[in-house]
C-alpha cells in the first residue's frame, strides 16, 4: 500500500449498519480537513435515516438505519454531497483554544526523559511543545481525548515500553509525533510532559467534549500555583483566543 | 420507588438499556446490553419499551431484595433464579412482593442474564442513555457496577393485569459454540488469501481477555500481507480486529470508539447480540455472507423486534 492522498474518495460498507468513506492513508491536515469538510456537510444537509457520523483522522464513518434508507441510496447522496464540498472549496475553520499546562515535575513526570531522548534540556522541551498549533485531527481512545498533531520531530518520542496502569485526567502526553491530554484517569502509555486543570470532557453537558475535531489548540505554559486557582474557576470553560 | 435493595451484587451487575448513540464521535461508547434481543424480549414480558433499561447479570447473579409489589422478567443465558428459596422459570411474567428475596445459582448457559422490572429502572440519562459505562464513570448507578447496600428504583406504573411467556421456539438456546455472520471488513484486501481463509475455516476459543469492551480470541494465526497497523479510524460492535500477532479480537459496546489495527470482518448486528453470551473457552467461527443477505438478515431482524409483543403467550 502507498502512503497517499487518494485521487478518488474510497467509499465501503462497514457491517450492516456504517458506510465507511477513505480519503487518505497517512496522518496530513489536507486529508483531515477533507473528512471534516464532508462531516460538516453530511450533518447539514439532514439526509433521513442518517444516524451519526464519526469523522476519523482519514476517514468518515457514517451510521445508517436500514429502514430508513439503504447502502446504495446513502453512497449515492454522499456522493452528491462529496462533489459540492469539492466544488465549492468552503474551508471549515475550526476554533482556536488555549490550554494551559503546567509542565514537568509531578505532572509531568516523563518530561525528563523525553528531553533526554533528545539531547535536549527541559525547558527546550518545553518551548518547542508550546510554540506550535496542533490541529485536533480526531476524538477517540477514551471519552474526549483528542489526538492533536503533530509535534516537531525534535520532540517526537515513542510510547512507554510499559505503560502506566493509571495516567491522571487532565494529563498531557506524547506518542511519536502525536500529543493528546487524558481527559479522565485511564491507562496509557504516552509520555507525560504536564498537566491542565481544563477540564475536557463532561458527560452531563449535552456537548460533552470540550474539543472537536478541526479545532486548533495552542498550549500555554503556566507556574504550578495557577493549576489550582485553574482548577476552582475555570474548571470546565474554555479560554478563547 | 424503590424497587430492590442489592444483598450481594454478584459478579458485575451493571443498568442498561439499549444504547448510547450519536456520541461516538466525541469518543463515547455505545454501551447497552450485550444481548440486546433478550433485554428486548425482557422488557416486552412485562409491557415495557423495547428501550427501557434493565439490569444485565454476568456469569454470577446478585441477591436482591424486594421493597415493593411489581412484575419483573428474567431473560438471557440459563441460570436458576430462585425467590424465596422456590425455583422459578426465566422467560416470562413474574409477581413480586415487598419482602421477597430473589437469587440466582451460576449461569449454565450463556454469560447474561437480563432482568426487567415493570416500567424500566429509574437512574438519570446521560447522554441519550442509562446505560453504564464503568470505564469512563457514567451512566446507571453513578457510572459503577451494583455494590452491597444500592437501591434500585423504578417508576410507579399500574400492575398488568395479564402474564406473557415467551414461545418455547423463540427461546435462543446458547451452547459453548457460536457462529457469527460477518461481512468483509474495511481492511480485508491487508489480508493474505490465506490469512482470509484461516479466520474462515478455523475455530477461535475465546480467551479470559473478554469483557464488555471485546474478546480476544485464540486460534490460528492470521496472515497479514505486510503491516499490521493502519491510520486509527473508527470502530463499531462487531468489527474484528487483527493486531500484528494474528489473533482477532471481537470489539464488543464498550470498546473505544477509534483503533489501529485493520478489521477483516465486521459482525452482522443480529449477531453482535447473540456473541454478548459468549464467555472465555467458548468458541466462535466466522462465516462470510454478502452484505445483501446481511441486510435480508437485519430487515428480519427488526421485525422480529417489532412483531415479539404480539407473539407472546397471553394467560390470566
Amino acid at each position: 500500500m502507498k502512503t497517499e492522498q487518494y485521487a478518488f474518495a474510497r467509499y465501503m460498507p462497514f457491517g450492516d449498519t456504517a458506510l465507511l468513506i477513505e480519503f487518505g492513508n497517512v496522518i496530513s491536515p489536507e486529508i483531515n480537513r477533507k473528512v471534516i469538510a464532508l462531516n460538516e456537510a453530511i450533518l447539514k444537509a439532514e439526509i433521513q435515516g442518517v444516524e451519526e457520523t464519526v469523522p476519523a483522522y482519514r476517514s468518515l464513518l457514517v451510521r445508517y438505519d436500514l429502514r430508513k434508507i439503504n447502502y446504495e441510496q446513502l453512497v449515492c447522496r454522499i456522493k452528491d454531497i462529496e462533489s459540492e464540498v469539492k466544488n465549492s472549496n468552503i474551508e471549515v475553520t475550526g476554533r482556536k483554544v488555549t490550554i494551559p499546562v503546567v509542565y514537568g515535575g509531578v505532572y509531568g513526570p516523563d518530561l525528563n526523559n523525553v528531553a533526554k531522548y533528545h539531547g535536549l534540556t527541559e525547558e527546550q522541551v518545553v518551548k518547542l511543545h508550546s510554540s506550535k498549533e496542533y490541529r485536533v485531527y480526531m476524538l477517540g481512545f477514551v471519552a474526549g481525548f483528542p489526538y492533536l498533531g503533530e509535534v516537531v520531530d525534535e520532540i517526537a518520542t515513542p510510547r512507554l515500553e510499559t505503560p502506566r496502569l493509571k495516567v491522571p485526567a487532565g494529563s498531557v502526553g506524547i506518542a511519536e509525533k502525536q500529543t493528546g491530554i487524558y481527559p479522565c484517569e485511564a491507562p496509557g502509555g504516552w509520555r507525560i510532559i504536564g498537566r491542565t486543570p481544563l477540564r475536557l470532557f463532561n458527560p452531563l453537558q449535552e456537548s460533552p467534549a470540550l474539543l472537536k475535531p478541526g479545532d486548533v489548540v495552542k498550549f500555554r505554559p503556566i507556574p504550578e500555583e495557577k493549576l489550582k486557582i485553574i482548577e476552582r474557576t475555570v474548571a470546565s470553560s474554555l479560554e478563547e483566543r | 420507588m424503590k424497587v430492590f435493595q442489592v444483598l450481594r451484587p454478584g459478579f458485575l451487575t451493571t443498568v442498561q438499556d439499549f444504547g448510547r448513540y450519536s456520541y461516538l464521535r466525541y469518543g463515547v461508547p455505545i454501551s447497552g446490553a450485550m444481548d440486546t434481543f433478550s433485554l428486548a424480549a425482557a422488557n416486552f414480558l412485562i409491557e415495557n419499551n423495547l428501550k427501557d433499561a434493565g439490569l444485565e447479570i454476568t456469569l454470577i447473579g446478585p441477591e436482591l431484595q424486594v421493597l415493593a409489589n411489581t412484575q419483573i422478567a428474567i431473560t438471557g443465558g440459563t441460570v436458576s433464579l430462585k425467590i424465596n428459596g422456590q425455583n422459578f422459570p426465566m422467560w416470562q411474567t413474574l409477581n413480586i412482593e415487598k419482602g421477597d428475596i430473589i437469587s440466582f445459582g451460576r449461569m449454565e448457559s450463556g454469560c447474561r442474564a437480563y432482568l426487567a422490572i415493570r416500567g424500566g429502572i429509574k437512574t438519570p440519562m446521560v447522554l441519550g442513555s442509562k446505560s453504564t459505562y464503568v470505564r469512563g464513570g457514567f451512566g446507571g448507578i453513578k457510572g459503577r457496577q451494583l455494590k452491597t447496600g444500592d437501591t434500585i428504583e423504578g417508576f410507579s406504573v399500574s400492575s398488568l393485569k395479564v402474564k406473557f411467556k415467551m414461545p418455547q421456539e423463540l427461546v435462543p438456546q446458547f451452547t459453548n459454540h457460536f457462529v457469527a455472520h460477518v461481512v468483509s471488513g474495511p481492511q480485508t484486501a491487508m489480508f493474505t488469501e490465506n490469512g482470509i481463509s484461516t479466520f474462515l475455516s478455523s475455530q477461535y476459543k475465546v480467551t479470559l481477555e473478554a469483557d464488555r469492551m471485546g474478546y480476544r480470541l485464540e486460534g490460528p494465526v492470521i496472515e497479514h500481507k505486510a503491516k499490521a497497523d493502519i491510520v486509527s479510524d473508527a470502530l463499531l460492535p462487531g468489527a474484528i480486529q487483527v493486531p500484528k500477532n494474528g489473533k482477532p479480537i471481537i470489539i464488543m459496546r464498550d470498546a473505544q470508539t477509534t483503533g489501529g489495527y485493520p478489521k477483516i470482518a465486521v459482525t452482522i448486528t443480529p449477531d453482535v447480540s447473540v456473541l454478548g453470551q459468549a464467555k472465555p473457552n467458548d468458541i466462535v467461527e466466522f462465516f462470510k455472507i454478502p452484505l445483501k443477505r446481511a441486510h435480508e438478515k437485519l430487515c428480519e431482524y427488526y421485525k422480529l423486534l417489532n412483531n415479539l409483543s404480539e407473539m407472546l403467550v397471553r394467560s390470566k
